[in-house]
Parts: structure tokens; C-alpha cells; sequence
């Protein structure tokens, strides 16, 4: 049992329904008391003037590595790192070893997720078998012990007639399909954007039509089913149209972005830097600015971290055996605070209140400030500006190219179900 | 900050001139009856070949050698690498015992920037992927410079480079430095073997060109290529692209024919190129040590060729 008692005096709060001054106690994992002026009493007192109070962020898109690489991450020093950025729950990916396509390893990562306690660890579920696109995983047994999203992430389904199968199949049991959206035919050997720096640099291209081609199929099996489909890490400036054009019919289509898709564009691979080797590729400039409208103007739902740890061992190699992939929890805000010029409630929405409606968590996260609501909280710094010291990161790998670059705003506290997980910038467990 | 020889651009202009000069001192000392110097003595240059390449390598090699430095060399296919080493472990290793250059060839784009990362030496781009290959540039810019005894000052050239452009480091270095020279650089080749944007001026029709260039660069033509959904198979890619006899009767008597070797023979040279006077293939093969030895002195070097 958590009991836990803290004051939180003097912040600005955002949620859903707008800001307002407002102090806030918590006891036993729950907002107990609200109001402008809470008397201090025995209990553990933050003063948080001039901070930003929110409801914890919820990551549609981390990588653990747990079951599997625990050289790159655990589902513990991957916990911590989300309680550092902000986020008191996490969709964990399922492209583990083994796969996350079935009750075991779902259960285990949920169990291991709940021990270490630092956020809510959310398994999502493989469409297929082994993620081997043939064969649908046990889905509904899945949805069962609590699995909301379904994804192959790493590789899209390629089969369309196996993608609306899973989405007809999906549809009728509450769960969403979330793509990984890359024609596999189309990216052979690809290590990054196919445009002129990969011209010129001859490494093999990744042309932005590869995703398209997926999210525009989606989009019309969408239609087709009736079933709800999120498409994963838009990065192309065409993709975020096609959503934009669905969502005006009316369609269920969902999206998310990740920060590295606003703030840093294929020239980056001149250094032949392994970190900027990611997959879907850092675009154009033209794709950042279509990709960052989109999340202002909400045709993008969420920011997604696509947290993607890997040890040295393995981004010390050519560029095409580096795997891709690069951190994301801890620098998520900062680099989205930096980068996007848009009010703190729509940015907070895309991190929190909105990923939690398609992760099937808005009974838990991204809830109002208000009494007898749970206690998973973030406290942010609004105007710090600070760069991100490589030891100090709770992430077991360090795959991050955000080191020594000026990040904007920054989580001073973290609070999941009313427990103090982060504290002035350090975890507490 | 330790200098690096890695692309043309990176070099620039004013470094592309002063090597080419070199270049032309180190093939005057190649045609002596001793043509080694003592330039290098008691320096370290490192072979490090994880592709095969036999000659670029021997060029290399026999360059450091006639500089008077030691070599040591690490030919392996990136594969035989032990699977616990990243290449990061191996060129640490290489660098504790004691490296003034590294000349690195690898089948991925970037590894000699990687390299650089992580060993203090010189970094010498020996072909990296489909990226870059400039001391094949340089070889190629003083052969053109040597066989039509110009200057520097390439103005005025017209240049035709034929064939797998795309999958090709020397087409990407050897159209940089012609470029750089001021040379007009046509790329000859079918859409699927162009890269995916190009800002210079091509053609898939070779016979549109043929009469009229000063210099025709043919490149060598990978046979997987061929079959593989990139050109179909079958010999339409030599009917298409390939130097054959009437090819090479519109050839201009004063143009050059330049290739970087090895031939493929029946694949993009249906004749015997060393029947054909315009032929500079065996002049790129001598050039190439001297280039080398310019590009190895002009990194490692304190400013006396002879002492």
C-alpha cells in the first residue's frame, strides 16, 4: 500500500481542461485535496513554484530489451529512465526474445514491470507470431490479461490480406492495430533517407514512399473494417497528409511522432554517426516542418519516444550493421519543449492525455488534477534550459546524439501512484 | 587536429592542387633506377582491408614502401571479423601498437570517418562502400593532366563517366575532382544504376555522347547487378552501355579511355582495350603508386622528399 502523504504547493496545473494555480495532496496514491491554499501539514512538502504540474506522460512506443538484451536495457533501468522523462507509463514494444506474442512473456513483462514499480509497464502484443508476418497471435487471449496494442513494430505487416484479417479479427474485441509503417520491398539494405544527402554519401536509401504506400493501405483497411489502426513514427511530410485527409472523413486512424522526427534531419548522417541511424530514417527539413504542423494542428495524436537502446558493442559497427535506433525517454520533453512552438497544454496533451486514450489507459493516466483522481504526476521546470550528461542517464546504453545539445525544459519530480519516483531530477529508487 | 585524406571535398581545392604537383614529383622519382626515398623512414602505415582488393591494396603497399615506411596490413572480409570484436575493438587494438595512418577499405559508407573516432592517426580512404575512393580520383585527375599534358585547369573537358554509377565510390570521387577542376561531367547510365537525385547533366543513350568527349570513363560492371530487378540479364546491359567496335571507332583519335580496372570483358568491354591507343588503363595502374605516395607524404611527411 502506498501511504504515502505529499503537498505539492504553488505550480501552474494542466490537464485536459485547462490551467489553473492549484495545490495538490496526495495520500495513498490518490489526489485527496485540491484548492489555492492547502495548509502544510506533517506530511512530505514540494513547493513547486513556478513549475508546470501535469499528469504523468504516457509512452505509446519504448523499447525494454527485457525479455532478451539485457545488455542494452532492463525493464528496470528502462523504468527508471521513463520516470526521469516524465512518464508514468510506458507501451512496451514487443520485439523482445522471446516475442511478446503470448500470455507468458506479456505476463512476465507486466509482473517485472509491476515489481520494479518505478512507471506502468504495458506490454503490447505482437500481430503475428514471432512477428514473422504469417500468423495471428492469440489476440484475444492477450487482450484478456490486459494487452491494448498490437504491433509487429520493427517491420510492418507486409500481407495485406493478413492486415485486414488482424484488423477485422481486432476490431470486435476493443483492441487497437498499431503499424510500423515501411513496404519491406522498398528498403533492402536501406540506412537512411533516400533524397540527396544518400545520394551522395551512397548508402542505400529509404525512400519516404516505403511508408506511405503503408499508411495509405491502412488508412483504406481502416475503412474497409471499420477498426481503429494507429500508425507508428510518421516521419514523411506525404504520410502526415494521407492522415490528415482520414481523419477529416472521419476515420479511426490514430498517429504519433517521435522527437528525433522533429528536430533532426538526414544531413545528420554526413558524420556517419551511428546514432542518427534510426528506422523509420531522419527526413528532410521539409518532412520536420510537415511532421511538427501535424502535431500542432493535431493530425498527430501523440509524441512517441520509439526509446530504442543498444549497447556500444553494437552502434560501434559499420553503418550497415549498426542496428537502428536511438534513446528517447529522457530527452523526450526537452527536445520537443525546444522544437515545438505550440501552447504547454497541447504539447502535455500529445504526451500524456492523448497517448493514454490510444494505449486504453485513460482510466488510469492522463486523468484531470482533481481529487479522487490517481496520483500519477509530473513536474516540470518550464523555462531551464540544460543538456543531457551521458553518465548520468539511468538508460543502460547511451545511444543518444542529444548529448551536449541545448534542450528546453526539463522533469524536476515524478510521482506514480502518489510515490515520489523522481525527485529534483534524480530517481528515487 | 590530425589531417585525414577521406574524400575530395573534404580535402578541397587548394590541397587537390598541391597533391596533383606531388603526384607529379613522386612518378618523376618512380622513373628512376632507385625510385625509393627515405621521406617516411621510421613511420607506420596500417593496410586495413576488410573488402577484397588485391590491387588497390599492392598500390598502396608498395607506396609506403618506396616512402621507406613500415606497413603492416589486416586483410579480412568484414564477415571473418570475430563476431565479440566491433570494429571499434579492432582498430583500438591496431592503434595501441603503434599507427601513424590507417588505410582503410571496407564495403560500408563511413567507416574511414569511424575510424578517425576512435585511433589519433591519419585516416587514408582506400574505397568506402559506394561513397568515396579518392586517391582513384587523383590518380585519374594526373593521368588525364599527364596524358594531355595540361595543367591543372581542367576547363573546357568533357567527360563522360559510363555505367554503374550508383553502386560506384570511384564514379562519386572521380566526378568530384573533375568537377573541382573545373572539367563538364556527363553521367551515361540507366535510370535503376543513377543515384537517387543528381544535380549533373545524363543520359542513358552512350551513343549520344560517344563523339564527342575528351575523356570516356567506363566503369566496372558488377554481373549480380545484372539479373537482380537493377538491369535485366541477357546482354542488354553491353548492347546498351558496353565500349564495343563501333563504340569505339566514334571515339575521338585524342580522347582518353579510362577505366579503373578490374575489366569485366564481355560485360561493359566487349574490345581489347590495350588495342586502342586512347587507352590510359595501364597509365592509371603506374599513376596510382605515385598518387598514393603523394597523398601518404603529404600526411605523414615533414616537407623533405629526399634527404
Amino acid at each position: 500500500m502506498n501511504n504515502e502523504a505529499v503537498l505539492l504547493t504553488g505550480a501552474l496545473a494542466i490537464d485536459e481542461s485547462g490551467e489553473r494555480r492549484l495545490d495538490v495532496r496526495v495520500r495513498d496514491g490518490v489526489i485527496t485535496e485540491v484548492g489555492d491554499a492547502l495548509v502544510v501539514g506533517d506530511e512530505d512538502h514540494l513547493d513547486i513554484s513556478g513549475c508546470l504540474l501535469a499528469p504523468g506522460f504516457v509512452d505509446l512506443h519504448t523499447h525494454l530489451r527485457e525479455p532478451g538484451m539485457p545488455e542494452a536495457e532492463t525493464i528496470e533501468t528502462g523504468s527508471r529512465a521513463a520516470a526521469l522523462g516524465g512518464y508514468t507509463a510506458v507501451v512496451a514494444m514487443p520485439n523482445t526474445d522471446p516475442t511478446q506474442d503470448c500470455v507468458e512473456v506479456v505476463e512476465f513483462v507486466a509482473k517485472r514491470g509491476r515489481e520494479v514499480g518505478l512507471c506502468d509497464v504495458r506490454p503490447s502484443g505482437s500481430i503475428t507470431v514471432g512477428r514473422a508476418g504469417q500468423q495471428l497471435t492469440p489476440i484475444a487471449d492477450l487482450a484478456a490479461v490486459g494487452v491494448h496494442l498490437f504491433t509487429d513494430d520493427g517491420s510492418g505487416v507486409q500481407d495485406e490480406g493478413l492486415m485486414r484479417r488482424a484488423l477485422e479479427y481486432a476490431g470486435e474485441l476493443g483492441v487497437v492495430l498499431a503499424q510500423h509503417c515501411e513496404v519491406a520491398s522498398l528498403t533492402a539494405g536501406a540506412v537512411m533517407h533516400e533524397g540527396e544527402c544518400c545520394s551522395h554519401l551512397g548508402l542505400p536509401g529509404w525512400p519516404a514512399l516505403a511508408e506511405e504506400l503503408m499508411v495509405h493501405r491502412d488508412i483504406e483497411l481502416s475503412r474497409l473494417t471499420g477498426s481503429p489502426v494507429h500508425l507508428l513514427h510518421l516521419s514523411t511530410a506525404r504520410s502526415v497528409e494521407l492522415v490528415r485527409a482520414a481523419k477529416a472523413e472521419g476515420l479511426l486512424v490514430t498517429a504519433e511522432a517521435t522527437p528525433h522526427h522533429i528536430s533532426l534531419n538526414d544531413e545528420r548522417l554526413s558524420s556517419f554517426d551511428t546514432r542518427y541511424k534510426v528506422n523509420p530514417p531522419l527526413r528532410t527539413l521539409a518532412d520536420i516542418e510537415a511532421v511538427k504542423a501535424g502535431l500542432i494542428d493535431g493530425t498527430i495524436d501523440a509524441i512517441a519516444t520509439d526509446h530504442a537502446p543498444h549497447p556500444s558493442a553494437a552502434k560501434d559497427r559499420p553503418l550497415d550493421e549498426a542496428p537502428p535506433g536511438m534513446l528517447g525517454l529522457e530527452t523526450a520533453l526537452g527536445v520537443a519543449r525546444a522544437h515545438l512552438d505550440c501552447s504547454w497544454q497541447h504539447l502535455i496533451g500529445a504526451m500524456s492525455w492523448r497517448p493514454a486514450k490510444i494505449a486504453g489507459l485513460s482510466d488510469s493516466q492522463g486523468r484531470p488534477i482533481a481529487v479522487g483522481e490517481p496520483a500519477n504526476l509530473v513536474v516540470i521546470d518550464p523555462d531551464v534550459e540544460w543538456q543531457v550528461d551521458p553518465i548520468a542517464l539511468a538508460s543502460r546504453s547511451s545511444n543518444t546524439p542529444f548529448i551536449g545539445v541545448d534542450l528546453k525544459a526539463k522533469v524536476r519530480h515524478t510521482m506514480f501512484q502518489g510515490r515520489v519516483v523522481v525527485r529534483d531530477g534524480k530517481a528515487t529508487a | 587536429m590530425t589531417s585525414h585524406f577521406r574524400s575530395i571535398a573534404e580535402a578541397g581545392t587548394e590541397r587537390i592542387h598541391r597533391l596533383l604537383d606531388l603526384t607529379d614529383h613522386m612518378a618523376a622519382v618512380g622513373r628512376r633506377p632507385n625510385p625509393k626515398v627515405p621521406a617516411l623512414r621510421g613511420k607506420t602505415v596500417c593496410n586495413l582491408f576488410f573488402e577484397d582488393s588485391t590491387r588497390t591494396r599492392m598500390s598502396f603497399d608498395l607506396a609506403a614502401k618506396r616512402l621507406s615506411a613500415d606497413t603492416m596490413t589486416l586483410a579480412v572480409s568484414s564477415s571473418s571479423v570475430n563476431k565479440g570484436e566491433s570494429l571499434r575493438d579492432t582498430i583500438e587494438t591496431l592503434d595501441a601498437m603503434g599507427v601513424d595512418a590507417f588505410v582503410v577499405r571496407h564495403r560500408t559508407s563511413g567507416v574511414p570517418w569511424q575510424v578517425a573516432q576512435w585511433s589519433p592517426a591519419a585516416v587514408i580512404n582506400a574505397g568506402d562502400g559506394w561513397h568515396a575512393h579518392p586517391t582513384q580520383a587523383l590518380l585519374d585527375a594526373y593521368t588525364i593532366r599527364q596524358r594531355r599534358g595540361m595543367t591543372n585547369d581542367f576547363t573546357g573537358l568533357k567527360v563522360a563517366i559510363v555505367g554503374d554509377i550508383r553502386h560506384s565510390r570511384v564514379a562519386r570521387s572521380t566526378t568530384e575532382i573533375l568537377l573541382m577542376l573545373g572539367a563538364e561531367v556527363t553521367h551515361v547510365a540507366p535510370r535503376t544504376l543513377l543515384p537517387p537525385t543528381s544535380q549533373l547533366p545524363t543520359t542513358a543513350n552512350l551513343d549520344e555522347v560517344i563523339a564527342e568527349v575528351d575523356v570516356l570513363y567506363m566503369l566496372r560492371m558488377q554481373r549480380e547487378r545484372m539479373g537482380a530487378g537493377i538491369v535485366p540479364d541477357g546482354g542488354e546491359y553491353s548492347r546498351r552501355f558496353a565500349l564495343d567496335e563501333r563504340r569505339a571507332s566514334a571515339l575521338r583519335n585524342d580522347a582518353l579511355l579510362m577505366h579503373p580496372g578490374p575489366i569485366n570483358r564481355g560485360v561493359e568491354m566487349m574490345v581489347d582495350p590495350t588495342e586502342l591507343s586512347q587507352s590510359t588503363i595501364l597509365d592509371q595502374v603506374t599513376n596510382g603508386i605515385a598518387a598514393r605516395m603523394a597523398v601518404l607524404f603529404d600526411l605523414l611527411g615533414s616537407g623533405e622528399i629526399e634527404e
